[in-house]
């Protein structure tokens, strides 16, 4: 295993979605629900049964718009305010609207939701104004029971197999993708009708503070292929500058994780075991004033359960050590830490793209389609705010039923075969040196910088600098990379995709002349946000192999936000202290 | 310019005597979201090949004989 063969195989099929995770596994499933005699090819660099971000599993879900307890107009209005009025509405809306079938949908496949003791769905209030978290007892079964239906529906399931580029046709339209396996390095051309994107966050861009390279908040597999694929397929990509920065447990960098423990009564302090924040829903003004009290005499930042009776901290750990980071408990237990007895320290992520928790994400509409024709996105790596693992579901759906309609009533286009050699060699390139620089130290230097120079609050000059250190990195890839090995090569594309995103991370931002989403995008020579200029999308693309930068108005809203319902989220600061 | 290899302490530790890979038992290299596994020429066993590590456990929780066992990374634990 892992000695690099050379080979090159050409499959043809009407769908090929790119990424097994949350959103893939669905899309590949409505779409062959959708039209059963197509053929839907679902590839993954590692095995559909455990990747992505829910491997394990998840405890609940963030955004249940459930009948009873919120409308579809309530929740598009809360993620419009959350994300500071740059919205497209229609994608959140349709969103809103369609998720509880998918709730249902998941329930029958055996994914059990929390249920009160009148037979209702059990929905916690977490966010600032509605109420949407509802639980999932056996969310460690999530990926099992969606592999089922995969099996089922005789979805093709290629494993261990990487895309690297997308293949567009004489008008631009999606003509399929070039893959390359992790254990040989053959090479798979795949011929498609229609092209779905659901390769997660761009979650290894920040260095975790830990300095080691994995230990990132999102998996570390989600190392933002799908963005650097629609970026080179040219593609327009949303609000980049709005990066993912989250709360987590110090060190151990996974979510502590006030979503669970909040409906049970912990919440977040300062050293002084005071609240400084209204509500723990992740939004970028949250962020804000967690960053500030962690730079402040009163910081660090903990999540307070102690105070709590030890049957109900029994029930959160009985939750968080089971499912989605479950080796939580070992690293608590590593420290002595008893919540019982102790608060927990926590600190913020690295930062990174997803649209999961924020909304720097591929740009799509409210059928997942992107700018290119024939090619959808879906998930963490698309533009739909704040969607978390329902989102990723629900539009995993709306793609995968949409591609498959489009797919039959289209033919193949034909890609051209120069675009495939020259992939080809790209890949290949740093193989066919003896010696040179290893894919992961080009990683790391990456990621330090942009943890030097990208990291908010923002900088110009520093931006600028950052810039200049990734221009430098990228000769480096370009002329001395050395791969040994097939695995390697796996880690020398990601690094390649990790360095594209850090370019799109310091352009977008820069773009941006103002402050917005509180700390994702706090410009410190534009403290303020500007409303005149700025309510708008920024969008970022490739032209002439160029990267450029443009504006774009946010569509006009469908669900109508009054003025005095904008600031909602501005005031997350608590008053006074108690 | 000559590659040197930095010593690390991997933080997946494989049971050699519960381990049945040389009976053929793939599970903790196929379920690794990061791939990080392998099984030894030498012993037949499974063993982190990769200093990769998500801690994220299937492995662990996926191996038929309770073989694997997950520790949190020495650099943040």
């Amino acid at each position: 295993m892992d000695e690099i063969k050379s080979g090159l195989t050409e499959v043809v099929c009407d769908v090929l979605v790119i990424g097994g995770g949350t959103a893939g596994p669905m899309a590949a499933y409505k779409a062959k629900r959708h039209s059963p005699g197509a053929r839907v090819v679902l590839l993954e660099k590692a095995n559909v049964k455990r990747s992505g971000a829910i491997a394990m599993g998840m405890d609940g879900l963030n955004n249940a718009v459930v009948p009873g307890y919120a409308t579809p107009e309530q929740y598009t209005k809360e993620i419009t305010i959350a994300n500071d009025g740059i919205c497209d509405q229609a994608p959140v809306y349709k969103y809103a609207s369609r998720c509880f079938k998918i709730i249902q949908e998941l329930d029958g496949f055996g994914i059990k939701f929390q249920k009160n003791e009148n037979g209702d769905f059990d929905v916690k209030k977490v966010h600032h104004l509605g109420s949407y978290v509802l639980p999932m007892p056996n969310g460690d079964t999530v990926k099992k029971a969606l592999y089922r239906q995969l099996r089922r529906e005789k979805v093709l399931i290629s494993n261990r197999y990487m895309a690297t580029r997308l293949l567009t046709g004489r008008d631009g339209q999606i003509a399929g993708a070039i893959a390359v396996n992790t254990r040989n390095a053959e090479f798979l051309v795949l011929r498609a009708k229609t092209v779905i994107l659901c390769a997660g966050a761009a979650g290894r861009l920040g260095l975790p503070q830990s300095g080691y390279l994995w230990g990132t908040y999102e998996n570390a597999t989600n190392s933002g292929d799908g963005y650097a694929m629609a970026y080179h397929a040219g593609a327009a990509l949303a609000n980049l500058e709005c990066y993912q920065i989250n709360p987590l447990i110090k060190d151990y960098n996974g979510p502590a994780c006030a979503y669970v423990a909040g409906p049970f009564g912990a919440y977040t302090t300062n050293s002084e075991g005071n609240r400084f924040i209204e509500c723990d829903y992740w939004s970028g003004q949250m962020m804000q004033e967690f960053y500030s009290e962690l730079q402040s005499g009163k910081g660090p930042v903990f999540l307070k359960l102690n105070h709590l009776h030890s049957d109900t901290i029994g029930k959160i750990e009985a939750v968080l050590h089971q499912v989605e980071r479950p080796s939580r408990g070992r690293f608590h237990e590593n420290r002595g830490t008893n919540y019982r007895e102790r608060m927990i320290e926590m600190h913020i992520s690295e930062i990174g793209f997803c649209s999961g928790h924020s909304a720097s994400g591929v740009y799509v509409d409210e059928f997942a389609r992107t700018t290119v024709s024939g090619l959808y996105a879906a998930g963490d790596m698309a533009s739909v705010p704040h969607n978390y693992m329902l989102g990723a579901f629900t539009n995993g759906a709306v793609a995968g039923e949409h591609a498959a309609e489009v797919a039959v009533n289209i033919d193949l286009a034909d890609y051209n075969a120069a675009d495939v050699v020259r992939e080809q060699q790209r890949v290949l390139a740093a193989t066919r040196r003896e010696d040179g620089i290893p894919p992961n130290q080009l990683e790391y230097k990456t990621r330090r910088f942009v943890n030097d120079y990208l990291q908010p609050p923002k900088v110009t000059a520093k931006m600028k600098l950052g810039q200049a250190r990734f221009a430098e990195i990228r000769e480096d890839m370009e002329s001395a990379m050395v791969v040994r090995d097939a695995h390697e090569l796996m880690r020398s594309l990601e690094a390649a995709s990790i360095l594209d995103c850090a370019e799109m991370a310091a352009f977008a931002s820069l773009f941006r002349t103002e402050s917005r989403w509180g700390l994702y995008h706090h410009r410190v020579e534009y403290p303020e946000k500007n409303d005149d200029d700025w309510l708008c999308h920024s969008i970022l693309r490739k032209r002439d192999g160029r990267m450029i930068a443009e504006k774009r108005p946010v569509a006009p809203y469908i669900v109508p936000i009054d003025e005095s319902e904008r600031s909602a989220y501005d005031s997350q600061r608590i008053r006074q202290h108690a | 310019m000559p590659i040197a290899h930095t010593p690390t302490a991997v933080p997946v530790i494989v049971d050699e005597a519960k381990c049945i890979a040389d009976k053929g038992c793939t599970v903790c290299v196929d379920v690794c979201p990061l791939d990080v596994l392998r099984i030894s020429d030498l012993t037949g066993k499974a063993y982190m090949k990769y200093d990769e590590c998500w801690y994220c456990m299937p492995c662990e929780t996926d191996c038929p004989t309770g073989a694997v066992t997950v520790n949190i990374p020495y650099l943040l634990r």
